[in-house]
């Protein structure tokens, strides 16, 4: 992916390019481009395997420095090797089958789930040089490769042959169907805004500084807000991420689609939540926080990919510190809350997007109007019969 | 849709909602425990489901039962005192002032002031230390990953510091003695005392602030597990539960035992009777407890702490009976003795507050999903060495 | 408005995270073994039996082999068999010893009601919990010679404790002395141990 204006760009920003370049030179010309995409794919592999491991890491130590106890840090300095020894635990456990289950089905949903997630990281820009596959309608591909993942979830329901799995992947599917339409219709007015579905195009059309200080990322207008808003929580309920973490909850009857799954199947159930976390930060920060650019003009000396980093790191602290706070929603409260109220929002987010032209301030705040009165109105609704209470005291 | 199942229909079975026979719908029955993260011990639910709704509700008890009472009725009246710490574990001061009252009022002995003093501020200590791990454990089973738990803990530790440097031990204190208490406190423990009391009011504010006016707490426990006052009162439960029904029914003011009398605090009540009202009346409880324990540290006189013409060993308390109940944290633990001039009791009966307070658990989970069960039996505020003995 | 607590629950959560890194009030954990949290002084475990001196301890063993600790612990912990012959005991007389002292620690419940009723000083409770042991049925049955333990110890462990009895029973001693010390009565000794009437700083 060498571009025209490569020479200008600082050495660190061409250095990861130099180096696949550089290991794809050692081959021979017909085999050079192959061997570039699988050091492409190996590196993603990489890098995002190590994010998976050590976000697993960060997530048990923040949650302990939240509770006021260290979290792991016994294995190595400061808990550092605690993921690989949660890996070797894994492989080294039992794989236990139930006798009736459907194999294929049974072995296939794991590996479908993760690989379904991984897919989904070649549109994702890591940085000005580093798309992996440049898509004309690579948000298109991103969500229909995150569907898939649902697929599999349902897979491993059924082929368990277990009652509670299959009622438990039901109630897992219900919820992760009803979170698709708020969060493909949450980025609909970055679409429309961008005018293209390719994620270079939409990284490229929040490019640019006003007064070289403040970006033109679409999280600063006022439908781009409240549609990150909305992404970013259809993208918790996605992941399956507390409050919405019911298929996973333990103080549940049911341990749901999961139920019948042991050792390292298991974990990678883990591994391709994980992943779906990663992918759709990944996608939140291309859509709303301007991808890989830099938030003022001198700051552009930093790499690309360094920014990237920063921001997904930042949305991912974001959802373990919401983990750490806030019990868990009710199934039924969880569907109430996609439908009737992120779906109706999302809609009339739309419809504030799509008024172009001049008189900006009048615009946005029109736009800003247009979304904070239905908020307050349906979420008063949503609320009504539950609030906070004034106790009265006995007579003395 | 048929009409709600009635609540004293006299064939029990007539309680579970008909099933559409055409749909040939089975009823799922599923048993929660007794291994289970949410079940607070050792305690099983069978469980009916008609999809996610509970329609029958059995609770199966007995898996920590240890012959307390059979015990009690071999061991000396001192030799029992251990053992009632034992029975509600979080709360060993309590329990045991309740028995070292019953056998006092079987022998008709005298408590001196400092004494009474020492047990109210106990008492009071022990009521922080159970609703701050109810508050916590409530939380814990509505899916807040630990956290309320750990800060509920951690205030938790600094009360049963003070036990330790006390009595001995952390939980298990074997504080109360027949005619007063065994260890007389130093002043550098009242003071402790002091600023463990006046630091407790910053820790509910910030745990108020984490979770009370939190949207999803009180979506998951406004409205759920209702309790209606007159069956409350008719199943006999008592404590936090039937005051958060709004049945003001306090034993520190309606018995005035000890010496309750002489300190000014409120007894908070509730309006509806759900999870919701259960777990504020507890918190608003907890403020009163620090009112009522800083006037007991301000006002302890000195003198002895243990009647001087109290006797411990080879009790033999005339033949008659006692029973001498107080407010506990958890409800109305009462002691039952019969005494027939021997050294143990001829017959030693507790009133478990958590027991009572669980029998009314169908009742209050039918109609509401699994995941409701949990934070209403949560919310009833049980431990299994009180409901089992 | 919608969402308020949440926020206000995720400014709590943030504080403590925070906080954690400068505030030792939001940093509780005491990383065991390497730091121990010290126990006070009051604090209790299993029984010990008290020794004068660390030189002998079989021999200087306050315990009379009375049996009123093995009556009263409720669980019945303790078991005790008299001795056939007497020792002179730390104080010089002739009384009985325990030949058998044996209390099981796997069904002590640390009541602490046979340090209570103990009218000779004899058993006292110690403080150490780091017992745990592979050996499932011996190793936690203590005998005379794991219980018996110096009054020295006993001073480490509970010192303003182990003052009180020494200053008791020195005041009982000189009591009995000056009472054998009077040649015209001639009166019985008073069991070592007693309750002494006098009040402080009468003894030498």
């Amino acid at each position: 992916m060498t571009g025209p204006e490569m020479a200008t760009d600082g050495y660190w920003e061409r250095l990861p390019l130099l180096a696949r370049d550089g290991a794809s030179g050692l081959f021979p010309t017909p085999w050079r481009e192959a061997v570039s995409g699988l050091i492409s794919i190996a590196a993603i592999l990489a890098v995002f395997g190590l994010v998976f491991a050590f976000l697993t890491l960060a997530e048990r130590k923040i949650l302990g420095r939240t509770q006021n106890r260290p979290g792991p840090n016994r294995t190595g300095p400061g808990g550092l090797l605690q993921p690989f020894a949660d890996a070797i635990k894994m492989l080294t456990k039992e794989d236990i089958i139930p006798r009736t289950a459907d194999r294929v089905l049974h072995f296939l949903a794991p590996v479908v789930l993760v690989a379904f997630s991984l897919i989904a990281f070649a549109v994702i820009p890591f940085g000005r040089r580093l798309l992996p596959v440049d898509l004309d309608s690579g948000v298109l591909y991103f969500f229909a490769a995150g569907a898939g993942t649902e697929l599999a979830v349902f897979m491993a329901g059924w082929g368990s042959r277990n009652k509670y799995s299959l009622l438990g992947a039901m109630r897992a599917l219900a919820q992760l169907i009803s979170y698709e339409l708020p969060l493909l219709l949450a980025f609909v007015p970055v679409i429309m805004a961008s005018g293209t579905l390719s994620t270079r195009g939409i990284v490229a059309a929040q490019g640019g500084w006003t007064d070289g200080l403040i970006p033109r990322w679409h999280v600063f207008t006022p439908w781009g807000f409240a549609g990150f808003i909305l992404f970013m929580v259809a993208a918790l309920a996605e992941s399956n991420r507390s409050p919405f973490d019911l298929p996973e909850a333990e103080s549940e009857l049911i341990a749901g689609h999961l139920t019948e799954y042991s050792g390292f199947k298991y974990a990678l159930f883990f591994m391709a939540e994980y992943f779906g976390m990663c992918a759709l930060s990944g996608m939140a920060v291309t859509l709303f926080l301007g991808g890989w650019q830099a938030p003022c003009a001198f700051l552009e000396v930093v790499p690309s990919y360094v920014w990237f980093a920063l921001k997904l790191l930042g949305l991912l602290l974001g959802f373990i510190w919401i983990r750490a706070t806030l019990p868990r929603l009710r199934i039924d409260q969880l569907t109430r809350l996609a439908w009737k109220f992120l779906v109706p929002l999302a809609l009339i987010n739309l419809g504030s997007a799509g008024w172009a032209g001049p008189l900006q301030p009048l615009r946005w705040a029109v736009a800003l109007a247009l979304v904070a009165l239905p908020f307050l109105l349906i979420g008063r609704k949503l609320t009504a019969g539950i609030g906070p209470r004034i106790y009265r005291y006995a007579a003395p | 849709m048929t009409a709600p199942p009635e609540l004293f229909a006299s064939d029990p079975s007539s309680r579970v909602r008909p099933v559409h026979d055409e749909f040939h719908g089975d009823l799922l029955e599923v048993s929660m425990g007794p291994h289970h993260p949410s079940t607070h011990g050792v305690f099983r639910m069978n469980v009916t489901l008609d999809g996610e709704t509970v329609v029958k509700l059995k609770p199966v008890l007995g898996y920590l039962h240890r012959n307390h009472e059979k015990i009690g009725e071999k061991a000396s009246y001192l030799g029992s005192l251990p053992f009632t710490d034992r029975l509600d574990y979080f709360c060993s001061m309590t329990n045991s002032w309740a028995y070292a009252l019953a056998v006092e009022k079987l022998t008709g002995q005298a408590v001196p002031e400092r004494a009474e003093y020492l047990r109210v501020i106990l008492a009071e200590l022990t009521r922080l230390i159970n609703h701050t791990c109810l508050a916590g454990f409530l939380l814990q089973d509505g899916g807040a990953s630990g956290t309320p738990l750990m800060y509920a803990f951690r205030e938790r530790e600094k009360i049963l510091d003070l036990f330790e440097s006390l009595s001995g031990s952390r939980m298990m204190c074997n504080y109360q003695r027949f005619g007063g208490c065994r260890v007389d406190p130093s002043p550098a423990w009242l003071e402790g005392a002091q600023r463990v009391t006046d630091g407790y009011g910053a820790f509910l504010d910030e745990f108020e602030s984490l979770l009370t006016g939190n949207e999803i707490l009180m979506a998951r426990t406004q409205g759920i597990g209702r309790l209606a006052p007159a069956l409350a009162v008719s199943a006999g439960v008592t404590g936090p539960m039937l005051r958060a029904s709004g049945v003001d029914y306090d034993l520190r003011k309606v018995d005035g035992y000890g010496i309750y009398p002489r300190f000014a605090f409120r007894i908070p009540l509730g309006d509806h009777g759900d999870t919701y009202d259960r777990y504020m009346i507890r918190i608003l409880e907890m403020r009163e407890s620090i009112g009522i324990l800083r006037q007991a540290l301000r006002d302890i006189p000195g003198g002895p702490c243990l009647d001087p013409g109290a006797k411990l060993r080879g009790l033999r308390p005339k033949a008659g009976e006692a029973y001498a109940r107080i407010e506990g944290p958890k409800g109305e633990i009462g002691f039952y003795l019969i005494s027939d001039g021997s050294p143990s009791p001829y017959r030693y009966r507790v009133r478990p507050p958590s027991f009572i307070n669980l029998t009314l658990l169908e009742d209050l989970c039918l109609g509401h999903t699994v995941a409701d069960a949990v934070v209403i039996l949560g919310s009833i505020d049980i431990v299994l060495g009180e409901v089992d003995r | 408005m919608l969402g308020t607590g949440l926020l206000h629950g995720l400014k709590v959560t943030a504080k403590n995270l925070v906080g954690s890194f400068h505030d030792p009030a939001r940093y509780v954990t005491t990383e065991y073994p390497e730091v121990k949290a010290p126990q006070p002084e009051n604090a209790r475990s299993f029984p010990f039996l008290v020794s004068e001196s660390a030189a002998d301890p079989m021999g200087t063993m306050r315990c009379v082999a009375c049996q009123i600790c093995e009556k009263e612990c409720p669980p019945q912990c303790i078991y005790i068999e008299k001795s056939k012959d007497k020792k002179p005991g730390p104080d010089g007389r002739m009384q009985l010893y325990p030949a058998v002292f044996d209390i099981d620690i796997s069904v002590c419940m640390s009541c602490q009601i046979c340090v209570e009723v103990c009218p000779f000083d004899a058993i006292r409770m110690d403080q150490i919990f780091e017992i745990a042991t592979t050996e499932r049925f011996s190793a936690l049955l203590f005998d005379r010679e794991k219980l018996a333990k110096p009054n020295a110890y006993y001073h480490q462990l509970h010192p303003t404790e182990a003052a009180e009895v020494d200053a008791r029973r020195q005041a009982a001693e000189a009591k009995t002395r000056a009472k054998a010390a009077k040649p015209a009565s001639v009166q019985p000794p008073t069991a070592p141990g007693a309750k002494a009437q006098n009040p402080p700083g009468n003894a030498p």
